[in-house]
């Protein structure tokens, strides 16, 4: 079979030395992670060896000798290299041999315990070292599910990555340490460290702690009892701002745990749901000191009451058009005017509560807007609850029409019923037939009949009121989605696949390098980064997110019923 | 497709006497054959197989972007020419046949090869007979050692 040796490309101008490494038996390959030079006790070594296979869990190994001469090929060396391989017994033995300024090498293999010894074919494939080190493989989405059988099934790629990333520990030592061993490999000129880094990882522990605890106090104060008190609690379950202020007191305790996180999924999770919280924080910022500019609250609180003054000037003339004969269809006079007068009513009530709101909502504006530097999606979310509140009238109108329109089209199916002579059974869930009194039937049509032609009044009134509820639930989504793309974008997920592509891969990509007869194939390993696409997928942060909860034809279903919509379901409500 | 995107930025340049519709018609085109460049228009796709690794297939487009898939050996079952019929004729194209986990006799998925170029029989088997000569000598390998 085909030896593969894969061979940092950091190491290709290293000194003669030895070669240590981990030797994959089932693939046939060996990975090469540092090379020891000269000169070096084999006792030594072989401590050194088995310290590091004890923390890192890898079986590292010697596997072979690496001569660079930059004259000719000295005999007496190679005869040396070859008796190592006494020393450190390894099947088999690898040597690989580098003249002058070359870039073919040659390879070949000592097998000493063999029977039939063979030539074998090698092919050598370069990597770079820190780069595998740092990436980290994602396997397929549709593979990723059926875990069962991986045990014995890892890809080869995966056991490389894993071989190199598990070895950190062994390029902790560079070139200039005083110990018994040089090694060289991609940390040999020094290990790289940041002192920015170093500072923030000291100062994180106690800004974490501070954090948990005020946290703690937080959770501490909404879960106690005074809140669980009827009006409380269904504000807090209505008001879509404070689900919103729950879910990110959720994202902020899962950064400041103090456990380390556990794998790269944890990882990748903290440093988003940090960066987003961050982003929007900004914006939200942004957004305030843009409001605050020129007094644009000021602005905003003055045209809020002649809008919604305009809103409700609107909604009368709307009513005025329905009692007259809307679209030349002829409504019922007495109906049509209680009807109109009631809403009318309303809308009169309406309007008063807000000319006595006025003076105050300038300063209930400015402190509101205060609460956008808690973060983008605060605001967004509050802009959504002020909506709903505006239009809160629109809602009542609903519900008034709906209901209406709800009781009777009952009662015109249970008439109808009466008029062919059946009836609902309750008992069995279906209809029986049923015979009537001769005074249960004529009350019953004379009923069924007035119902009947007060239907198109009902049906006119309950059609428009539900046009404009379903605008306001459309405007209300819009925004909802908007929260939720924000919250749940990865953003720290899209920048490094755009700055530092080659952590997060999908897999690799070879590319065949210059041949020589006689010499072995070289080929170079490239790191394949992931999609963008799968980026997103892969590492979305989930959210309470709102989704319809009806299908299209249960909500037109029930919207020919009257039976009241409410099309948003969040996740985390009861079934029911 | 460009010349009747500026047809109608002129006539809407004519009713509307507004010269910002034509400089956002160029503007347009100029964007979407940019992306069309990028995403859409293949330059060339080859194969590399090496028969202890896997296989390799690259796609380069005309931008220069080149999109790379590689499939470990150990998931190919085999590769073989695939006959679809299209409309009033017979095409052929090769497949890399992937292998089931689970099921050895199974395979899980078909990926097609050279979706672009589309080349025709005869270079069709040039490909496949190659393959097949790599192929053959992983499966008689290990039994040898």
């Amino acid at each position: 079979m085909v030896l593969k040796v894969f061979f940092p490309s950091c190491c290709s101008s290293a000194e003669s030395g030895i070669l240590i490494g981990r030797w994959i038996s089932e693939q046939n390959s060996a990975v090469i992670l540092a090379v020891v030079h000269f000169p070096f006790i084999p006792a030594q070594v072989k401590q050194y060896l088995s310290e590091v296979q004890r923390v890192t869990q890898v079986s590292v190994a010697v596997l072979g000798s690496w001569s660079n001469s930059k004259e000719k090929k000295e005999e007496s060396l190679s005869e040396f290299l070859e008796d190592l391989g006494t020393i450190f017994s390894h099947e088999p033995w690898i040597q690989i041999s580098k003249e002058g300024d070359s870039k073919f090498w040659s390879c070949s293999t000592l097998q000493k315990h063999s029977t039939h010894p063979k030539e074998e074919e090698i092919i050598l494939v370069y990597y770079d070292q820190r780069k595998v080190m740092l990436s980290h493989l994602h396997p397929p989405l549709d593979t990723a599910t059926s875990t069962e059988n991986k045990a014995d099934d890892a890809s080869k790629l995966a056991a490389i990555f894993d071989t190199v990333a598990r070895s950190r520990v062994l390029f902790m030592t560079d070139r200039y340490d005083d110990g018994p061993i040089k090694l060289t490999h991609w940390q040999s000129d020094g290990v790289e460290a940041s002192i920015i880094v170093e500072l923030l990882k000291q100062a994180s522990v106690p800004a974490c702690m501070l954090l948990t605890f005020l946290l703690s106090l937080i959770s501490g104060i909404c879960r106690s009892r005074v809140l669980k008190f009827w009006p409380w609690s269904f504000l807090w379950s209505k008001l879509s701002t404070c689900e919103q202020l729950g879910h990110r007191l959720q994202h902020l305790q899962v950064i400041s745990s103090n456990k380390k996180a556990q794998n790269q999924t944890q990882l990748m999770r903290k440093a988003n749901i940090f960066v987003s919280l961050l982003i929007d924080v900004a914006l939200g910022i942004l957004l305030m000191s843009w409001l605050y500019k020129k007094n644009r609250i000021g602005h905003l609180a003055d045209t809020l009451i002649p809008v919604a003054d305009h809103v409700a000037e609107e909604l009368q003339d709307l009513l005025q058009w329905l009692m007259g004969a809307p679209a030349g269809l002829k409504m019922n006079r007495a109906l049509d005017q209680v009807l109109g007068r009631f809403f009318l009513y309303h809308i009169h009530l309406w309007i008063s509560y807000i000319h006595l709101m006025s003076p105050f909502i300038e300063m209930i504006l400015w402190y509101v807007g205060l609460s956008a530097c808690l973060g983008l999606t605060m605001a967004l979310c509050i802009l959504s609850d002020i909506v709903a509140l505006l239009t809160f009238h629109i809602y009542c109108f609903y519900v008034y029409g709906a209901r209406l329109y709800c009781l009777k089209i009952y009662g015109l199916s249970s008439l109808w019923r009466l008029f062919r002579g059946k009836k609902w059974n309750v008992l069995r869930q279906r209809v029986d037939s049923c015979s009537y009194d001769l005074d249960q039937l004529f009350i019953g049509t004379l009923l069924f009949t007035i119902l009947l032609f007060l239907l198109p009044t009902t049906a006119l009134y309950y059609l428009v009121f539900t046009l404009l509820r379903l605008l306001v639930v459309i405007v209300q989504g819009l925004i909802h989605l908007l929260v939720d793309l924000i919250d749940s974008l990865p953003l720290y997920s899209i920048i490094l696949r755009l700055c530092r592509s080659y952590r997060l891969a999908a897999g690799v990509k070879f590319r065949v390098l210059e041949q020589q007869d006689g010499k072995p194939l070289r080929l170079l390993m490239q790191i394949n980064p992931l999609s963008y696409g799968s980026v997103v997928q892969t590492y979305r942060l989930p959210t309470y997110s709102c989704y319809p909860k009806d299908s299209w034809t249960s909500l037109c279903k029930k919207l020919f019923l009257g039976e009241l919509i409410y099309p948003w379901k969040h996740k985390g409500d009861k079934q029911d | 497709v460009t010349s009747a995107v500026w047809l109608a930025a002129y006539g809407l340049f004519a009713i509307s006497e507004n010269s910002m519709v034509l400089s956002a018609a160029i503007f347009t085109t100029l964007i979407g054959l940019i992306i069309y460049l990028h995403f859409v228009k293949v330059d060339q796709e080859s194969l590399l197989v090496i028969g202890s690794l896997g296989i390799q297939v690259t796609s380069s487009y005309a931008s220069g972007k080149e999109s790379t898939t590689f499939i470990e050996m150990g998931q190919v079952k085999d590769v073989v020419i695939n006959e679809a019929i299209h409309m009033q004729k017979v095409i052929y194209y090769l497949c890399i046949l992937l292998q089931d986990p689970g099921d050895p006799q199974g395979i899980s998925e078909v990926v097609p090869l050279f979706q672009s170029s589309k080349p025709r029989l005869d270079c069709l088997i040039e490909v496949y007979k190659s393959c097949q000569e790599i192929l053959e000598q992983r499966k008689t390998s290990p039994q040898s050692s």
